[in-house]
């Protein structure tokens, strides 16, 4: 029984040692990536025209039917864009350096156009919200786009 | 679909690594230790269950995360049936079946049962669970919070899927020996201790207990133990790629106001989107009320700030 426990304890340490040897193991310090530095852009944009929206929801901003609809087309332009160019297959996170796309939205490129119809869908509807309530109202939905998306085709922070 | 599951199969893939170790702690600490921890037979007999507030505790705690059946999405999350596989080096564990299904759910367990299961991680059979279940978090919550989530599970839909048993080797499958683990690492006391003003008082309760935040953004020593003095300071992936980010006030700079209007809708200030296991966690914060979300962050605010 004693020397049981003591191959136990061994093969127990031994197994943690490789469990946490794992996490060494994955530094990236691939070339930089001109599709990759594009497609933050385009995150970049999204982002920004989100905030002028967020902004007159929480009341930070005055309500202006012109800046509503403007922001919300030009979401709906960035979600429609073609990212053929910009998606390139082999640079995933861990494969060139600064991205966090998952390799899932490649091996489900269904999946992940469904994302962005979806972020289509919900700047569509905000640009005719007529006040800021309905702005308000609106950012539900495409806040939830861009969390859907983001759960399962964006990799954790580098 | 898939995605999901596999994504939650890499979290949790790196607590259940740990845990062979665990069966080692247990043979060093003696057998008599082990012996899993009673808890009073009448458990909550004198309380009232309110299924609608335990709507809230269920939405806290995150049970769907790893409760609901693979891939599930909208309604179907509510069903219970387990099944997502967290595959280790030591083989493979799956969620189990929690849906009121009185033969393959805890239909048929009592409120007693349950209270033990949650806050001790004690099965009805008196064996200690593997602690990829977090109730080393769950141990905080409170009996009315209990009685009252085990009313609200009650409502869900039972589902017949029988729960699948690990696939787990010797020794790492001496449930007895897990005893040593807890006795290291359930620590009872909060991290974050003293008495605070009300709002930090539950905001503690939900960040350190229901919500578990620690689970996943303090890191682990090498027996998959939470390192209590990084409190929050972030951790390695268990995915292997990235670091799941430091939140204390070392590193966050958010405001108050930022960090209510993250949980309640995941954007950032600078209007980022929060996603990984995080938009999941936001989904569920998303539906406390605005004052819990406000406590948490005032409870962030207050942890000790780690660069
Ligand atoms: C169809 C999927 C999808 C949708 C919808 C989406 N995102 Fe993204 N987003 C991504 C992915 C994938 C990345 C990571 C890209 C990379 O690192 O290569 C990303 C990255 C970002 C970034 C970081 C860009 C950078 O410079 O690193 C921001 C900001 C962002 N998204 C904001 C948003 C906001 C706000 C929304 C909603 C209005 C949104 N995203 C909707 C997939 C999506
Ligand atoms: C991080 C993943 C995770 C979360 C979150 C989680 N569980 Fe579990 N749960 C598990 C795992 C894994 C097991 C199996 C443990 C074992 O067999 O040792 C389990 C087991 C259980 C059991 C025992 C079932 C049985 O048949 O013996 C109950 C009851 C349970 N969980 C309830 C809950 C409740 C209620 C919540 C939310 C408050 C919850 N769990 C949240 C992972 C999780
Ligand atoms: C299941 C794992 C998990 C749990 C539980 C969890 N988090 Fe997170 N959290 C993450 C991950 C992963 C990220 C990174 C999100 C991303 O990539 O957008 C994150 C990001 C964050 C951020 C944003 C930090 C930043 O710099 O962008 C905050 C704030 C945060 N979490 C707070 C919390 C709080 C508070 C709790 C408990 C109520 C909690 N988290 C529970 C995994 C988790």
């Amino acid at each position: 029984m004693k020397s049981l426990k003591k191959q136990t304890l061994v093969l127990g340490l031994s197994a943690a040692l490789i469990a946490t040897a794992g996490y060494a193991a994955s530094h990236a310090a691939k070339s930089s990536n001109k599709a990759v530095a594009a497609r933050h852009a385009q995150m970049q944009m999204i982002g920004y025209h989100t905030g002028v929206l967020g902004a007159i929801a929480k009341g930070e901003a005055e309500f202006d039917a012109a800046t509503v609809k403007a922001a919300a087309g030009n979401l709906n332009a960035l979600a429609k864009m073609d990212g053929s160019t910009l998606w390139l297959e082999g640079t995933a996170q861990g494969e060139v350096d600064g991205s966090r796309a998952k390799a899932e939205i490649w091996t489900d490129a269904a999946g992940f156009a469904a994302k962005f119809a979806a972020l289509e869908k919900a700047s569509m509807e905000m640009m005719n919200a007529s006040d800021a309530a309905a702005v308000g109202a609106g950012m539900g939905g495409i806040g939830g786009a861009c969390k859907a998306c983001h759960e399962t085709y964006r990799g954790p922070k580098n | 679909m898939r995605p999901i599951a596999v994504r939650k199969t890499k979290l949790l893939r790196g607590l259940v690594k740990i845990l062979g170790a665990c069966a080692v702690i247990g043979a060093g600490l003696g057998w008599f230790l082990t012996a899993p921890d009673p808890l009073d037979p009448a458990f909550g007999a004198r309380l009232t269950a309110d299924p609608e507030a335990g709507a809230l505790v269920f939405a806290a705690g995150g049970c769907v995360s790893c409760h609901a059946a693979p891939g599930a999405e909208g309604d179907d999350k509510q069903v219970l049936a387990g099944g997502l596989a967290f595959a280790s080096d030591f083989g493979t564990f799956y969620a189990p079946n929690i849906s009121p299904d009185p033969n393959a759910g805890i239909g048929a367990w009592s409120l007693p049962g349950f209270a033990r299961a949650v806050t001790r991680g004690v099965s009805p059979e008196g064996q200690h669970y593997y602690p990829a279940f977090p109730y080393a978090a769950y141990q905080h919550m409170q009996d009315q919070d209990v009685v009252n989530l085990f009313a609200y599970m009650q409502t869900l839909p039972a589902d017949p899927t029988p729960s699948k048993a690990h696939d787990v080797g010797f020794p790492f499958n001496i449930r007895r020996s897990l005893g040593g683990w807890k006795l290291l690492f359930m620590k009872d006391e909060f991290v974050l201790s003293g008495n605070h003003s009300t709002e930090m008082t539950r905001g503690r309760y939900l960040a350190e207990g229901l919500a578990h935040c620690g689970e996943c953004h303090t890191p682990r020593n090498a027996l998959g133990g939470l390192d209590r003095s990084q409190w929050l300071a972030g951790a390695p992936n268990p995915s292997g790629k990235g670091r799941i980010p430091n939140i204390t006030p070392g590193k966050l700079d958010w405001s108050e106001s930022d960090l209510v209007a993250y949980f309640a809708t995941g954007f950032t200030p600078d209007y980022d989107s929060a996603g990984g296991e995080m938009a999941e966690v936001v989904s569920n914060l998303a539906q406390l009320p605005q004052s819990d979300r406000e406590a948490i962050a005032a409870y962030l605010k207050a942890v000790p700030a780690i660069p």
